[in-house]
């Protein structure tokens, strides 16, 4: 039988995050089947007792925390600490987490402390012929695989947005308290904090129910022999504004930007979608002059409705990787859809 | 305060995203169908790593860049012959698998073993670069490993930008959710620097320095020591390439605005 534990983290609100009360959905279902239905919950955070009361309905049959001011932020060394120290203690073979960006980063440090085979990004985590398996993506959403280990302890961190989210209710519970102080080597790093666009330049929203992506026609020559990218810039802008929809982009046009070329001012590195870039999770994706090159293709692996808008009726979108591909030019087809959104959003006030 | 540093880059070898991939099931687990022959390019994140690492190090004099890289070693000279013209480094290769399907902690026990036998190599200069994930793997597990396994507790992933302040400490952006960044501020070395994109662009070709390069290259590749990586019970039960296919209805003569209230449904519904 195994000995399972979920590893969390609080967000900076002191609360848990959605991933993790995705990755409480993946241990109960798993304890359920290979530990008898008992797991341990070990929460990391500057308050993290007050985050285990706040899913004290989970069903875990341990709980444990590890708080403090120095556990509050994301830090590398005192954050595999603070696993180590909860690890310790439980002693589990299969250990789970979310594959939050914080957790990402310690996690697999932790494991390796404790001499853990680790496994990232698994997009479902199951009990198969009474092995626990676990599917993954390799070289970038283009090979898919079920694996399993023998190994053990084992770790495995869940990719976020995989699975419904545990719906948490308050409930008092008895949580182990660990004491772990933090030595000056691993405090070498303070963290000022998080930097994020302003407002109203805040385009990428990983939870819209819409990905847009901008390619690099923006910015080419259009019809009259001229480029016109303050109009593209404009016509994006505003459907973003209109749809509240996820911004991304292929790597050629934020390429462009990088090198000093007049191009959308508003797209970094950070939209990228693609083999260099990100692999969102929408439930649909509007590409448009946008090629649709197996290179940014690969980002939308996750994107279940595709629609594309391009001049090249043979681009790579017509190949099988679009649902529909409209021959068109953006321009006009965003003007169009622009002042419908608009007339939409008059008529509901 | 300037500071020389050591920076060794990370870098493994990917295929070229423009290829086909086929899995293919052999004796010790699953790999590409002709992986040999399909032509490769430096991990695209990797390849970051070592252009922040060469800018780093122009911009701070006396500096130095190494580019360990765990791949197949004639597979490693095709890419060199390409990566050694965009910037000055020293490689040191290790002869093993390239491929996605090996473990990730093998994978960071051979490379921090690899930088360890660097000569010279000096801890209060040191700084560990790499891609934050391969394009092959995409674990986002090795280099933990590597900074484990030398001692090193300031470690960094997804980070776009890394400022060098006045006093020799390090201002590091890094990726987190929604499209922000982390910023923490660092005394200095060792770090461990997982790179995303950061914020250069692919450097020119420069023959001279390919030229330089490659003197040093040819004999490395030819001393390249093999290794044989662990697997830690890793069991693959199933390797596929996912069924995408989809049936595109391509709609070729409806005006912008036909196309318009088709899109507008399509999002509403």
């Amino acid at each position: 039988m195994e000995r399972v534990l979920l590893v969390l983290h609080t967000e900076p609100d002191g609360a848990l995050g959605k991933a993790a009360l995705e990755s409480i959905s993946v241990a109960r279902a798993l304890a359920l089947e290979v530990a008898a239905g008992e797991w341990a919950i070990g929460i990391v955070g500057a308050r993290a007792i007050e985050a285990g009361h706040s899913v004290g309905n989970c069903g875990a049959t341990r709980w444990l925390a590890v708080s403090g001011r120095e556990f509050g932020q994301s830090r590398y060394a005192t954050d595999v600490l603070a696993v180590e120290a909860i690890w310790r203690a439980v002693n589990p073979t299969l250990v789970l987490a979310p594959g939050t960006s914080r957790w990402r980063r310690a996690i697999p440090g932790a494991a390796f402390r404790m001499g853990a085979a680790i496994d990232t990004h698994a997009s479902e985590v199951k009990v198969l012929d009474g092995q626990v398996v676990l599917r993954r993506w390799y070289y970038r959403q283009r090979i898919e695989a079920i694996q399993s280990r023998t190994h053990r302890p084992w770790c495995i961190l869940t990719e976020p947005g995989t699975v419904e989210p545990f719906v948490a209710s308050g409930a008092s519970v008895t949580v182990e308290s660990l004491e772990v102080s933090a030595p000056p080597e691993v405090l070498r790093t303070t963290v000022e904090g998080i930097q994020a666009p302003p407002a109203d330049e805040q385009t990428i929203r990983p939870d819209a129910e819409l990905l847009f992506v901008a390619g690099a026609g923006w910015t080419k020559k259009q019809a009259d022999g001229k480029v016109h990218v303050e109009e593209a810039a404009q016509l994006i802008l505003e459907f973003l504004r209109l749809t509240k929809c996820s911004l991304g982009s292929s790597k050629s046009l934020v390429d462009m930007a990088s090198e000093g070329q007049a191009v959308l001012p508003f797209l970094t590195h950070l939209h990228q979608v693609g083999q260099t870039g990100s692999t969102p999770r929408h439930p649909k994706g509007l590409a448009t002059c946008c090629h649709g090159e197996e290179p940014h293709v690969v980002g939308w692996r996750f994107i279940r409705e595709r629609r594309a808008i391009n001049l090249d009726p043979n681009c790579g979108w017509a190949q099988g990787k679009a649902d529909v591909l409209y021959v068109a030019d953006a321009f006009e087809v965003m003007r169009e859809l622009n002042r419908l959104l608009k007339e939409k959003e008059e008529a509901t006030g | 305060m300037n500071v020389a540093y050591h920076i060794v880059t990370c870098a493994g070898i990917v295929p070229d995203p423009l290829q086909t991939l086929e899995p293919s099931m052999g004796p010790d687990g699953p790999g590409l169908r002709n992986e040999l022959m399909l032509p490769a390019v430096l991990d695209p994140w990797a390849a970051h790593a070592l252009y922040e690492a060469a800018h780093l190090a122009k911009q701070h004099p006396g500096s130095k860049v190494w580019l360990v890289s765990l791949s197949p070693r004639a597979k490693l000279q095709q890419v060199m012959m390409s990566v050694a013209q965009k910037a000055a480094f020293e490689l040191v290769p290790i002869d093993g698998p390239a491929s996605g399907f090996t473990d990730s902690v093998a994978v960071g026990e051979a490379l921090a073993e690899a930088i360890r036998s660097i000569p010279g190599l000096e801890r209060e200069r040191l700084l560990i670069f790499g891609g934050w994930e391969s394009a092959s793997r995409g674990a986002g597990s090795t280099l933990q490993v590597v900074g484990e396994l030398l001692g090193i507790q300031d470690q960094f992933f997804g980070v776009d930008i890394l400022e060098v302040s006045p006093d020799g400490g390090f201002r590091i952006w890094e990726r987190v959710e929604g499209g922000c960044h982390q910023i923490s501020r660092c005394e200095g070395p060792p770090v461990v620097i997982g790179w995303a994109t950061g914020t250069l662009p692919e450097p020119p070709n420069q023959p001279q320095i390919g030229m330089a390069n490659m003197r040093q290259i040819m004999p490395a590749l030819q001393r390249a020591q093999a290794v044989s990586l662990g697997r830690r019970g890793l069991v693959y039960h199933e390797v596929d390439v996912p069924r995408q296919q989809r049936q595109t209805r391509i709609v070729r003569n409806a005006t912008p605005l036909e196309i318009a209230r088709e899109i507008v449904e399509w999002i509403r519904g």
